[in-house]
């Protein structure tokens, strides 16, 4: 009987005449790729095409290609299909994958325009004049309340304005990614960007490492089904808190990771025993109801001396009426995310086929909590695959207050979207524990990269806010009149309330 | 021959771009002027139009009938005017009703049947239905505009009214007579629309009971501003900029209750960096202001004259990206996009100067209420029904005629 029915996707070809003979490529590969004898001998079936090799040799003498194996064609039968079965045929399990869907699904944003200002109003230069992205997260108030300060002007009355909001200098957050799934040199790397930036990173469910205590305002603290590193100490550390319910990449169920990855430091952070898994359940198991949530957020509140508490759920079918809900039961914010977001580990039924798109969970949310009137009591941030500027230009338009990046966030720091992150080798030093691996992230490099990818797009998203001839991004914000829909259908076009191009 | 009647709800089904040019001017110390200057204003700023728009609006006009609410009706026909009379005398003691006067003026042509009636809600009526004298008159404008099909309220506040029609400013002017009125505050407005819907109804000023706006510019924010306002129940459908900015004053001095100064500095923000650099207790106020408010922040370049009964206000855009004058001479402030405007009726004025972007320009009128006044507590949608008419569907009606 063969060992397995499936062949290598990729081949490593290395260019023998200009081998310098090195070894780097052995000594690169987290995955245990090459094999050195008096040359690096490749073995094709180990190699996720993550390129670290290829970034590292310096003799530029290494290509990975797609395997050329051809399967008789069958568009039913595709050839992930056709493995999929045969691996599931050899093991018996659930297929593990990691990263963001990569199903062929309409991409909704690339069919998305925005507007410009030709002569009736004119556009804005925003190197010229200035271009305000400043962002406020959480609860706003209907009206604000002023009185006579006796001098002729006035002072907010008692008990009036707006209260524990997130101030961000940018709408671009950094996506909950958990301390264990990634490395502690990320979350640094992490951490500091966020404070450079005058933004939010996320700690996802792993807790809070003590090295990122001196940038504890630039963080939000989560708590999901697992309670991993709850505490007192944690929640009056973080600005504010986030209870996460659900996940784009895997709508309805829980976690786990995998005891190897559970060091000395990620056990002392996640408060469980050394070597152990880490298992998230699927539900919290206090919050059966919206009532439970209710509870929570205010249990949370409490525990922290009313910090902003937020709720991340991903988006499902009926996302508007829970997001409403989750409104009503007192979150300052309702994080959406959509089935194209990333994970560390997921079933790749789950990911591939749970969930609904972004695009379209923000126009719901958005316009249910108008219908409500509600929309000011929370702030909306999108996530799940914001992948340029221009993204999070369309996805603000739609009616987000802000969006977080975790996907884009990993690649500026090496990530090559192999999808192996559930296998704790990442060759990049990402999403690993392995000290080997995780020494290739500098933090300090690592917070240059993200402060450079996030000021990008920030100034990207000036030049757009300045075409459209607005000068503030809350002018932006929801005014879906500055977007036209090309190739989708017309109920399409009523989901997202976007005219279609030429109306 | 089968001709479309036009319900007047609605101007177009699009947002119209465009252009214009405004002035404001009023006495603080109530001396009345003739309209004359308020023409004479707009005439120089004739180029700021192309025709298909002008209009004015006078306050202090109507002094043998100070208590009075004024009706200016527009009607596409006989037929409108006689469902809007019986709707009057069901509701109102109407003690004056009278064709607008109007002289036959070359480059105006099919004006509606133009109406004015003085009137006051019938005191039984108005106790029977348990609203505000305000409330009541606006509920009757909203009937019209909503129901009643060719027919159209320019304005129904006391002691004021609004003059307008498709054609340039000063033809408008000459075609009301308003050298003959005189008044304390008077507004006016030259209209150039980048489409042709030649909709009497849809000129500048627009009002309610005794507030009126003209504006200049466009709002880039129009889709969030809208998308706000229908949050609090207005409905936006006549596609204008101009309903936008008259809604927002509305929720934030109306039912919000913000003072008139805090409001334009909703509508157009100070920046960030000035915030950060006021004292605490201001920036506490703006920050909450612009946080809050945000949505509703008027964006793109604008410049707008609210009036009413007690004086008027005068306000740019953020950045400064419209055209706004301003000049005093004695008790006499005068706003306007152009110089020009200024210096054709105050040939010395003491000061002339530039308003700072998002800076108020406020003349208040001595002994009179401000900045609003009067009981209005009516649901926004009701408001906006009654300045745009749009509680029904807004179908053409076929007539034969």
């Amino acid at each position: 009987m063969p060992t397995s029915f499936i062949q290598p996707e990729f081949k490593v070809k290395i260019d023998y005449d200009k081998c310098h003979k090195c070894g780097r490529c052995v000594q690169q590969c987290g995955w245990g790729v090459y094999n050195f004898n008096e040359r690096p001998i490749p073995d094709d079936a180990k190699c996720r095409a993550c390129h670290r090799c290829v970034t590292y040799c310096p003799a530029h003498c290494i290509s990975i290609e797609k395997s050329q194996l051809a399967y008789r064609e069958n568009d039913n039968w595709s050839a992930a299909a056709r493995k999929a079965v045969w691996r599931q045929a050899e093991t018996g399990g659930v297929l593990l994958t990691s990263m963001g869907n990569p199903m062929p699904y309409t991409r909704i944003f690339d069919h998305l325009v925005l507007d410009a200002c030709q002569v009736t109003n004119p556009s804005i230069d925003p190197l010229r004049e200035p271009m305000e992205l400043r962002t406020f997260i959480g609860h706003k108030p209907d009206s604000v309340g002023v009185e006579s300060d006796g001098e002729g002007g006035y002072r907010l009355a008692e008990g009036e304005g707006i209260k524990n909001n997130l101030k961000l200098d940018t709408p671009i957050l950094f996506s909950p990614m958990s301390y264990g799934s990634v490395s502690l040199n990320v979350h640094k790397s992490l951490a500091m960007a966020a404070q450079r930036l005058g933004t939010f990173m996320n700690t996802g469910e792993g807790g809070l490492h003590a090295d990122l205590y001196p940038y504890q305002d630039n963080v939000i603290v989560q708590v999901a089904s697992g309670r991993f590193g709850v505490n007192p100490d944690y929640l009056s550390r973080g600005a504010a808190i986030e209870i996460k319910i659900g996940q784009g990449a895997k709508p309805g169920i829980g976690g786990h990771l995998p005891g190897e990855k559970i060091n000395k430091e990620v056990s002392g952070t996640r408060m469980i025993p050394q070597g152990t898994d880490a298992i998230s359940p699927a539900p919290h198991h206090d919050i059966y109801s919206i009532e439970d949530l209710r509870q929570l957020i205010y249990a949370l509140k409490e525990a922290s001396g009313y910090k902003p508490v937020g709720v991340k759920i991903a988006a499902v079918h009926n996302v508007a009426a829970i997001a409403s809900g989750i409104v009503r039961a007192g979150a300052d914010y309702v994080y959406l995310d959509g089935f194209k977001g990333g994970t560390g580990a997921a079933p790749q039924v789950i990911r591939d086929h749970i969930g609904i798109p972004i695009e379209i969970a923000i126009a719901a949310v958005d316009q249910r909590l108008r219908d409500e009137g509600i929309r000011n009591w929370a702030s909306v941030i999108a996530a799940g695959s914001i992948r340029s500027s221009a993204d999070v230009a369309k996805a603000i338009a739609l009616g987000a207050d802000a969006v977080a990046i975790g996907s884009a966030s990993l690649m500026a720091l090496g990530c090559h979207l192999c999808q192996s992150c559930h296998t704790g080798s990442c060759s990049w030093g990402i999403t690993t524990q392995k000290p080997e691996l995780t020494r290739r992230i500098d933090p300090e490099w690592g917070a240059q990269q993200l402060t450079n990818l996030v000021h990008a797009w920030s100034h990207e998203l000036q030049e757009i806010l300045g075409a459209l001839g607005v000068n503030a991004v809350e002018s932006l914000r929801g005014s879906r009149e500055r977007l036209r829909s090309i190739g989708l259908d017309e109920q399409m076009n009523k989901v997202l309330g976007v005219k279609p191009a030429g109306m | 021959m089968t001709t479309t009647r036009p319900r007047y709800a609605e101007e177009a089904s699009y947002k119209i771009h465009g252009g214009c040019g405004l002035m404001g001017i009023c006495d603080e110390s109530g001396t009345l002027m003739s309209g004359e200057d308020a023409i004479l204003a707009m005439a120089v700023q004739h180029d700021r139009g192309n025709g298909l728009g002008g209009g004015f609006a006078g306050y202090g006009i109507y002094p043998e009938f100070p208590d009075h609410f004024a009706f200016h009706m527009m009607y596409h026909d006989i037929q409108a005017k006689e469902e809007v009379e019986a709707l009057f005398d069901q509701f109102f003691l109407v003690d004056l009703a009278e064709p607008m006067p109007t002289r036959p003026v070359k480059g105006i042509a099919d004006a509606p049947l133009l109406w004015r009636y003085f009137l006051n809600p019938y005191p039984n009526k108005l106790e029977e239905s348990e609203l505000s004298t305000e409330d009541y008159v606006v509920k009757a404008v909203m009937t019209i505009n909503s129901s009643v099909d060719g027919a159209f309220v320019a304005s129904s506040g006391k002691n004021m009214g609004v003059f307008k029609g498709v054609g340039y400013p000063e033809e408008i002017g000459h075609y009301f007579r308003l050298e003959e009125y005189e008044g304390h505050t008077w507004t006016g407005h030259n209209r150039f629309p980048t489409n042709t819907p030649g909709w009497w109804g849809g000129a500048h000023p627009f009002a309610l009971l005794d507030w009126t706006i003209v504006h200049n510019g466009e709002i880039s924010s129009y889709g969030i501003n809208s998308r706000y306002l229908e949050q609090f129940g207005y409905k936006c459908t006549l596609g204008t900029d101009t309903e936008v900015a008259a809604y927002l004053f509305d929720l934030m001095l109306r039912r919000h209750k913000l003072p008139l100064e805090l409001a334009c500095k909703a509508l157009a923000s100070p920046l960030w960096d000035e915030i950060d650099r006021m004292p605490e207790a201001e920036q506490a106020v703006m920050r909450s202001l612009r946080a809050v408010y945000g949505p509703g922040m008027l964006n793109g370049p604008f410049a707008i004259v609210l009036g009413f009964n007690g004086g008027m206000v005068a306000l740019n855009d953020r950045i400064k990206l419209r055209p706004l004058v301003a000049a005093r001479k004695g008790s006499v402030l005068m706003v306007a996009s152009e110089e020009s405007a200024i210096r054709a009726v105050i040939a010395e004025p003491d000061a002339i100067w530039m308003p700072k972007a998002g800076e108020p320009t406020i003349a208040r009128v001595q002994g009179m209420d401000w900045p609003i006044h009067g009981d209005l507590h009516l649901p926004p949608s009701d408001i906006s029904c009654a300045v745009t008419g749009t509680e029904r569907s807004c179908d053409t009606v076929e007539v034969n005629a």
